[in-house]
């Protein structure tokens, strides 16, 4: 289990790097349709062999790896900080900011993640390009994925508030400021770096869902959620369709074992 | 009771806020998100210019969102919740035909959920084994690992119950829960004492363990609902289950401001109501036990 840390870690690691020194690979595409070799089988050509348009599925594959870990850690990123903002001044400084979030993340809570992302992503304009349409999504998702952990940072933090050391400090004449960037900030990082461990999986969970429904990037950008659509198609269920499932759980496998097991503790 | 009464009244008055908080905000993001103005019927070329013009006229109408409150609360009122642009139906009516199937689903998805999370939890929790409790917890982060929708497509193409998707979906979930739950109630000296004098397992786990858990449970039970339909939504659209969380999609996609409004309030109102029950039950059990 000592182990297990780090070679999550190596493995998401060498999923990222695969993924960038493919694209920089001259000739290598996520979107050139080779015509005349439609729906192959693997071969040393084509490893996952290809789609129905003819595109290279390892080439896509690779792509959307890269794109996911790397939106999926923006979004995540963006999160934290919205919630690190807005649970932390909340439960630090109190007052009616702090009475006008509670019920703010109970009414976001308690909406079904699904629902409020579905009703949000299908809303967005219909014309907009495959990139844009992808960070889109990713964006929607920090938008509304910034409660849950803000709940958690509000505690966190008024705790600290609280707390016998935070006392001292101001007792001994610790100015507000001080007290908040020397002593709180500082014991507040292992609950943020813990919520942004584990909004990436959520995040890229969510991604695949919403890309299976067809409310994720559009054609021909390559996502996981857009490549797990073609298991909706019984005809061609041959064992290198199902990479992309096998390369989605390995990945949260990854970031469960890479977040410290208290964290992920009732 | 006396004191019950005035907490009672202030959740009701939570309740009722958030369920208006939340048809109001889903209101105001629909109508100024980005795509709002956009039809997809506009880019159907076989639609006419006097076509497209009657249905920009047909969105102009929930334009303004305060009119739109005023004309939706009036008739909500009356007990009419709008009719559905997309699907030319009365709401009501929509819903009342769909939510059979979404209750059956999660239903079955949350007893199965947690039938599976106990039976298995309860083994890795009491087995000194830690290769059996170790697989088992690895079982169930890999479950956890797959994306809810794909598990229900791949149950689907292989002829799976499909009912049974929320439930394999909701399992990995409640029994990360139930196992640290378990562990903390095993781990609690009055039954570590029972089990070293030799009270038998079941009742152990009836007259101690559960009823020590019992707050946390039904706090969970709560959430697992928002969890099943949640999950219930994938599942009906791509399974083709004629429930609420296939009305949903389709509504999302056909930008349904009227059905997405109602549906909020109808979700916002249940979760909620869940919620409150199992902290009900879990306080009236807290001062049972005191």
């Amino acid at each position: 289990m000592k182990l297990g840390r780090p070679a999550a870690a190596a493995v998401l690691g060498s999923m990222l790097m695969i993924s960038l020194a493919a694209n920089l690979t001259p000739g290598a595409s996520y979107s050139h349709q080779f015509r005349e070799f439609p729906n192959t089988r693997p071969s040393a050509r084509f490893p996952l062999g290809t789609d129905d348009l003819g595109r290279d599925r390892f080439m896509r594959l690779v792509d959307a790896t890269g794109a996911s870990l790397l939106l999926a850690g923006s979004a995540a990123l963006a999160a934290t900080l919205l919630a690190a903002l807005a649970g932390g001044f909340a439960g630090y400084f109190g007052g009616w900011f702090d009475r006008l979030l509670a019920p703010t993340l109970d009414l976001m809570l308690s909406l079904p993640w699904m629902f409020l992302l579905l009703a949000a992503r299908a809303l967005l304009p219909l014309n907009i390009s495959p990139l844009a349409s992808l960070i889109l999504t990713y964006a929607l998702l920090a938008l509304l994925g910034w409660a849950a952990p803000a709940r958690v940072v509000r505690a966190g933090a008024r705790q600290l508030r609280e707390s016998d050391f935070a006392l001292q400090a101001r007792a001994c004449g610790v100015s507000g400021s001080r007290l908040l960037r020397r002593h709180i900030v500082p014991n507040l990082k292992p609950v943020l770096l813990a919520q942004f461990l584990t909004s990436i999986p959520i995040f890229i969970l969510a991604e695949a869902n919403l890309g299976m429904l067809g409310l994720s990037a559009g054609e021909p950008y390559p996502t996981w959620g857009n490549l797990l659509r073609e298991l909706q198609n019984p005809s061609v269920l041959r064992p290198e369709i199902f990479a992309t499932l096998g390369v989605v759980a390995l990945s949260i496998c990854c970031f469960q074992l890479v977040l410290p097991m208290e964290d992920s503790r009732v | 009771m006396k004191n019950r009464l005035p907490r009672l009244i202030g959740q009701l008055g939570a309740l009722t806020a958030t369920m208006l908080a939340g048809m109001i905000l889903t209101g105001a993001l629909v109508r100024v998100s980005p795509g709002f103005d956009t039809d997809e019927r506009e880019l159907d070329p076989r639609f006419d210019e006097s076509s497209r013009n009657s249905i920009r006229a047909e969105r102009a109408a929930n334009r303004d969102l305060l009119p739109f409150y005023a004309r939706y609360f009036r008739a909500a009122l009356r007990g009419d919740l709008g009719m559905s642009e997309s699907f030319q139906r009365p709401i009501g009516e929509l819903i009342r035909d769909r939510a059979p199937v979404t209750a059956g689903i999660m239903a079955a998805g949350i007893a199965g959920g947690w039938a599976l999370a106990f039976a298995l939890a309860l083994p890795a929790v009491l087995c000194r084994q830690r290769l059996f409790g170790g697989s088992i917890g690895m079982l169930a982060r890999v479950v956890m690992c797959v994306p809810s929708a794909a598990l229900a497509i791949l149950v689907f193409n292989f002829g799976g119950p499909v009912r049974g998707i929320v439930a394999l979906v909701l399992f990995p979930r409640v029994f990360d829960y139930l196992r640290n739950l378990l562990q903390a109630a095993y781990s609690q000296p009055h039954i570590l004492t029972a089990r070293a004098k030799g009270l038998g397992t079941a009742r152990i786990l009836f007259r101690h363990v559960l009823p020590a858990a019992a707050p946390q449970l039904l706090a969970l039970a709560g959430v697992s609902a928002t969890m099943a339909f949640g999950t219930a939504i994938p599942v009906e659209t791509l399974c083709d289950l004629p429930g609420i969380g296939q009305l949903a999609w389709k509504a999302a996609v056909a930008r349904d401001l009227p059905v997405l409004v109602v549906l909020t309030a109808i979700v916002t109102l249940l979760t909620q109501l869940c919620n409150s029950v199992f902290d009900w039950v879990a306080a009236g059990q807290g001062v049972n036990r005191a």
